[in-house]
């Protein structure tokens, strides 16, 4: 292995400043990659919450769920087909759990919907290691994604870019859903009157049913993505939980554009910080959100009086 | 009374519950009456979280070595339980509630655990309060037996120290002498690093840089971007677990194995196992290899373990929950006793026979810090061999005797004060 | 009729308690199971105090427990080995972080005000992690113990005896127990009811409730940090594991479980939970399947807790 060939801006001393912008510019992009891989998640979870009123503790293992359906997928639909399909059966598992667990709880105090999902994490994380065992497999990534775009900006990985594409589309394809289609209109008259929906006529069921499918179909891409980049093992979800929990504080509840740019945003300041202090790079979303809540409580793009 | 069929329903489900409540209370009682005269072992070691699967290899060892000594007899003639209790990966309060458990309640003879550093220097701080036999299989940190050792607390895995000297030549005079460090935030990480840097002071060396990464990180763009700006000689990876593998995946991602050496010291083949072809690469150091051509009993050994682990070899942590159940019962056999001081000085410069110590070199327990002196395999990483076996993922190029690359006990720090 | 019942629950309850360490060993427990139990039983009272009778849900008390046992830790190692002393400065810090936290939260409710709860406590969880020169990291600190109390007539040996430990744990459960129970038979706690009851109609009658919110806030704090204290002397160890929102989970649950409306529903709660955790834990390795289910089986079927369920049997 011959290690010629270093990156630009690595020659010492006389191109310190170069070094800085370029490490700068590296991190923000790396940020803005992160960031949206944070919105998604998050933008699941909003969805939820916002028409149902449900913190769904158990995104994580929803996560992990995608994560390994992909994985025993791809030996019969390769890689890509995984990609397709995992994020749907996983949905499908969504639609099934809210069926039987969740729907007995609208209605109620938010903590009982809070406990149940607290309580399903830790029965997906177990369920998960039952049947796919505790040691982490290995997952493969097409070769065309697995090396950087060019020696020049080595920082672009051809995944992390293929990530952003994906999550850009998803994210396209999710507000095309809200704006143009029925249910999409539903859900977001629901989000702000799930009374008179009802009372017009709509099967309100159904369409929280729907709109959770939604929202795990998000956080089962996610686990299908994050299994290119990370360990595939039953606790692979547990780190990404609370950064899609920021992200809607921060973006503000009840808006998803609001969540959109909640993601990017801590994103953007993770990758920022970590330029001059790599180890704070995750503690600096607490700060953000420490600071939001302080001078906008309601979040950035959140609406007054929602909660 | 508006829905009496669901409360009918919820009572019958209170009863059951109430039913296997009382069983699950009074359970103990016939458990308790039943295990009055065997030996006990207690191991108190993770099976949940991040840890669960070194924990789950380490218990497969571990009950192999039970049946083979229930099969010779037992230990004092006497038939030996394992009482096993999950420690959980990183949870310290619940691993010495266990541990308290075990001794308090079970009255265990022998205490065995833990993978997590910081809970076994925990456990062990519990075991030498309470003065039990304690050995911990498969935590790293040099304190265990170092700074904070006891005459009660012995080890069976390496030191970081021990890791790092086997293989600091090698990396030293293959690669050069910058290095950067990108290490795991709790004591395993910080103790390699500080076993690294004397290496590199004592070549004459440069650490470029440092990184302290919390557990369970999950993007490691910032630490690699960071590394290569500083163009070392050789990158470090001091990582554990999921953690050493998000950051070799991520690593093979921005390309940097193509433009920087990586390398490490202490590797598992349970990482090797979750890693793709194309980021099995790197020098590492590994603490038990099951491909051991020409020495005795290892080839029986892999059989027995692919049996009781659906097809898998045995992994070094295998060895580990083995070799300290075998050594429960060579410590009872040569003191002729269950006191724990009695073990204890029965230990002192113990050798493990061939078929306990499945590699070359005779370890042996070493006195003043009771440390096993095992052989380490220092070799790299590698895509499974084509017609080879799928889990043959390490090529072991060296072997080094741990009594060469261990620090002299006084240099350990460690000062034992036996019981009078 | 209900005041008997009640004196005797009252009674039965401390009586068990007293008496613990005697029975806990002959049903397979362990004394410092008990000692755990009644300290985690402390912090869900607490909890409760908050939301049984204020109907207000933090999901991030662990942020002040966790914070109370790490000033005990700290003060043992680095400035005076003194229990007593070091359990003062582990309480005032941690209440004094809680009132100031207080304030920026108090304005929010139900959904967002827990999940605002839930970031808080992860700030400290982050604090507690990073911080290594003094907090030790994730390793915890370590190389500390409780010291023997001396009160001049008398001296605890809480260090070696388990015993003596559960006593001293339990005769701070009943000051703090007995002091939450005044509390809420004052007018104030009498207000913190009206208040859980109908929000809109307790502002109307000219209630300052933003004001009533923090102080029970503070105070439920306050008594989750007495707790946390005890914790760290339990273990004679501190980690951040003391501080993570799953901690804070836990004490919803065991509140939910014994009973969210009733006084002692919390140490039923506790008592069944860890005893449960404890058992389910040493018989298989998918206890944390069972622990979920138990969960989800409480949720949806016993949502009023154990303590609900007898109160309605009595009631019909």
């Amino acid at each position: 292995m011959e290690p010629k060939d270093a990156a630009p801006c690595c020659v010492p001393f006389a191109l310190r400043v170069c070094s800085m912008s370029t490490l700068l510019l590296f991190n923000v992009f790396n940020g803005l990659i992160i960031g949206a891989f944070y919105a998604m998640m998050a933008l699941g979870l909003s969805l939820i919450l916002n028409l149902s009123g449900v913190i769904n503790f158990a995104h994580g293992g929803f996560l992990a769920i995608g994560g390994y359906l992909a994985y025993t997928l791809v030996p019969f639909l390769g890689f890509w087909g995984a990609l397709i399909v995992a994020p749907f059966l996983t949905a499908i598992v969504g639609v099934a759990i809210e069926r039987v667990l969740i729907r007995p709880l609208y209605g109620r105090d938010p903590l009982y919907s809070l406990l149940l999902t607290f309580g399903l994490a830790f029965l997906i994380e177990d369920g998960t290691r039952f049947i796919w065992g505790a040691q982490s497999l290995p997952y493969r990534i097409p070769e065309a994604l697995n090396s950087p775009l060019s020696t020049e900006f080595f920082f672009l990985t051809g995944y992390r870019v293929f990530m952003v594409a994906l999550v850009a589309l998803v994210v396209l394809g999710l507000f095309l859903i809200l704006t143009r289609t029925r249910l999409g209109l539903r859900i977001r008259a629901g989000t702000l009157d799930l009374e008179t929906v009802s009372v017009l006529g709509v099967n309100v069921r159904v369409l929280r049913n729907l709109n959770f499918g939604l929202g795990i179909y998000l956080a089962g891409l996610a686990g299908v993505l994050a299994v290119g980049m990370l360990g595939l093992t039953p606790t692979i979800g547990d780190s990404l939980i609370m950064p899609s929990f920021i992200t809607i504080i921060v973006g503000g509840l009840g808006s998803l554009p609001g969540t959109l740019l909640g993601g990017l945003l801590i994103g953007v300041a993770s990758g920022l910080t970590s330029v001059f202090y790599p180890s704070a790079s995750e503690a600096v979303i607490y700060v953000i959100m420490a600071a939001v809540l302080i001078v906008r409580p309601r979040g950035l793009l959140g609406e007054e009086g929602r909660f | 009374m508006s829905r009496p069929i669901s409360t009918i329903r919820r009572r019958t489900i209170l009863k059951a519950a109430a039913a296997a409540g009382v069983a699950q209370v009074a359970a103990p009682f016939v458990w308790s009456a039943r295990a009055a005269d065997t030996v006990k072992i207690g191991l108190d070691n993770p099976l949940t979280g991040t840890y669960a699967a070194l924990g789950k290899n380490e218990l497969i060892g571990a009950q192999l070595a039970l049946d083979q000594i229930n099969a010779k007899g037992g230990i004092l003639d006497r038939k030996v339980e394992l009482l096993v209790e999950d420690s959980t990966s990183a949870d310290t309060a619940t691993a010495v509630q266990k541990a308290n458990k075990l001794i308090e309640r079970d009255q265990v003879n022998f205490l065995i655990g833990n993978i997590n550093s910081g809970l076994a220097q925990a456990i062990a701080n519990v075991a030498f309060e309470k003065g039990v036999f304690h050995i911990v299989p498969g935590g790293h940190t040099d304190t265990v037996t170092g700074s904070q050792c006891h005459w009660n607390v012995f080890r069976v895995c390496n030191t970081t120290r021990m890791e790092t000297n086997s293989v600091s030549k090698l990396l030293l005079d293959k690669y050069g002498k910058k290095w950067y460090f990108i290490t795991t935030d709790y004591a395993f990480g910080h103790s390699l690093q500080e076993g690294f840097e004397a290496s590199l002071k004592v070549a004459g060396g440069t650490e470029v840089g440092a990184d302290a990464v919390p557990l369970q990180s999950t993007d490691f763009s910032a630490y690699l971007i960071k590394a290569q700006s500083t163009n070392p000689d050789a990158i470090i990876l001091l990582l554990a677990g999921d953690d050493m593998i998000n950051c070799l995946k991520q690593a093979v991602q921005f390309g940097l194995d193509k433009k920087f050496h990586i390398a490490g010291a202490q590797q598992e083949l349970e990482v090797n196992l979750g890693l793709p072809p194309e980021a099995l690469f790197g020098d590492w150091v590994f603490e038990w290899y099951w491909k051991q051509p020409g020495v005795p009993h290892v080839e029986e050994f892999v059989a027995e373990i692919r049996k009781r682990s659906g097809g898998h070899v045995p992994t070094a942590r295998t060895w580990f929950g083995f070799a300290s159940i075998w050594t429960c019962k060579l410590a009872a056999d040569k003191a002729k006793s269950l006191e724990a001081v009695k073990l204890a000085k029965a230990m002192q410069g113990l050798v493990l026979p061939p078929e306990v110590a499945l590699m070359p070199n005779n370890p042996f327990y070493r006195e003043g810090d009771n440390q096993l002196m095992p052989t380490l395999f220092v070799g790299h990483s590698q895509p499974a061999p084509k017609g080879g076996d799928p889990e043959d993922l390490f090529a072991v190029t060296q072997e080094v005797k741990g009594v060469d690359a261990a620090l002299s006990v006084g240099d350990t720090g460690c000062k034992m004060v036996w019981p009078s | 009729m209900p005041r008997l019942d009640k004196r005797a629950a009252n009674a039965l309850v401390w009586l068990l308690l007293l008496a613990a360490p005697y029975w806990l060993p002959m049903i397979g427990g362990y004394v410092e199971l008990g000692s755990r139990i009644v300290i985690m039983a402390l912090a869900a009272m607490a909890l409760n105090f908050l939301l049984g009778f204020t109907g207000v849900l933090s999901f991030g008390h662990a942020a002040y427990f966790g914070l109370a046992a790490y000033g005990t830790a700290a003060t043992m190692k680095y400035l005076y080995p003194s229990t007593p002393l070091a359990m003062l400065i582990g309480i005032v810090i941690a209440t004094a972080a809680a009132a100031l936290v207080g304030p920026l939260i108090v304005r929010l409710r139900g959904v967002y005000f827990a999940m605002c709860t839930i970031a808080f406590g992860q700030v400290f969880y982050f604090i507690a992690f990073r911080w290594r020169t003094f907090t030790g990291g994730d390793d915890g600190l370590t190389a500390w113990h409780r010291t023997p109390i001396d009160l001049g007539f008398v001296n605890l040996d809480i260090l070696t005896s388990n015993k003596a430990f559960y006593y001293w744990v339990l005769i701070i459960f009943a000051v703090a127990t007995g002091v939450m129970a005044f509390l809420l038979h004052s007018p104030f706690g009498r207000t913190l009811l009206a208040i859980r009851e109908n929000e809109r109609r307790a502002r109307f009658l000219g209630i300052p409730v933003d004001r009533h919110i923090w102080v029970s806030w503070v105070i439920s704090c306050f008594f989750v940090s007495v707790a946390g204290s005890l914790y760290a002397l339990l273990n004679d160890f501190v980690d951040p594991r003391a501080v993570r929102w799953d901690m804070s989970g836990t004490f919803v649950i065991m509140a939910v479980l014994g009973g969210m409306r009733s006084f002692w529903g919390p140490l039923i709660g506790a008592a069944i939970f860890l005893v449960l955790e404890d058992y389910v834990s040493s018989r298989t390795e998918n206890w944390e399947s069972f622990i979920g289910l138990f969960f989800v089986l409480i949720v949806l079927f016993f949502p009023r807790g154990v303590l609900g369920i007898l109160r309605r049997r009595s009631a019909t």
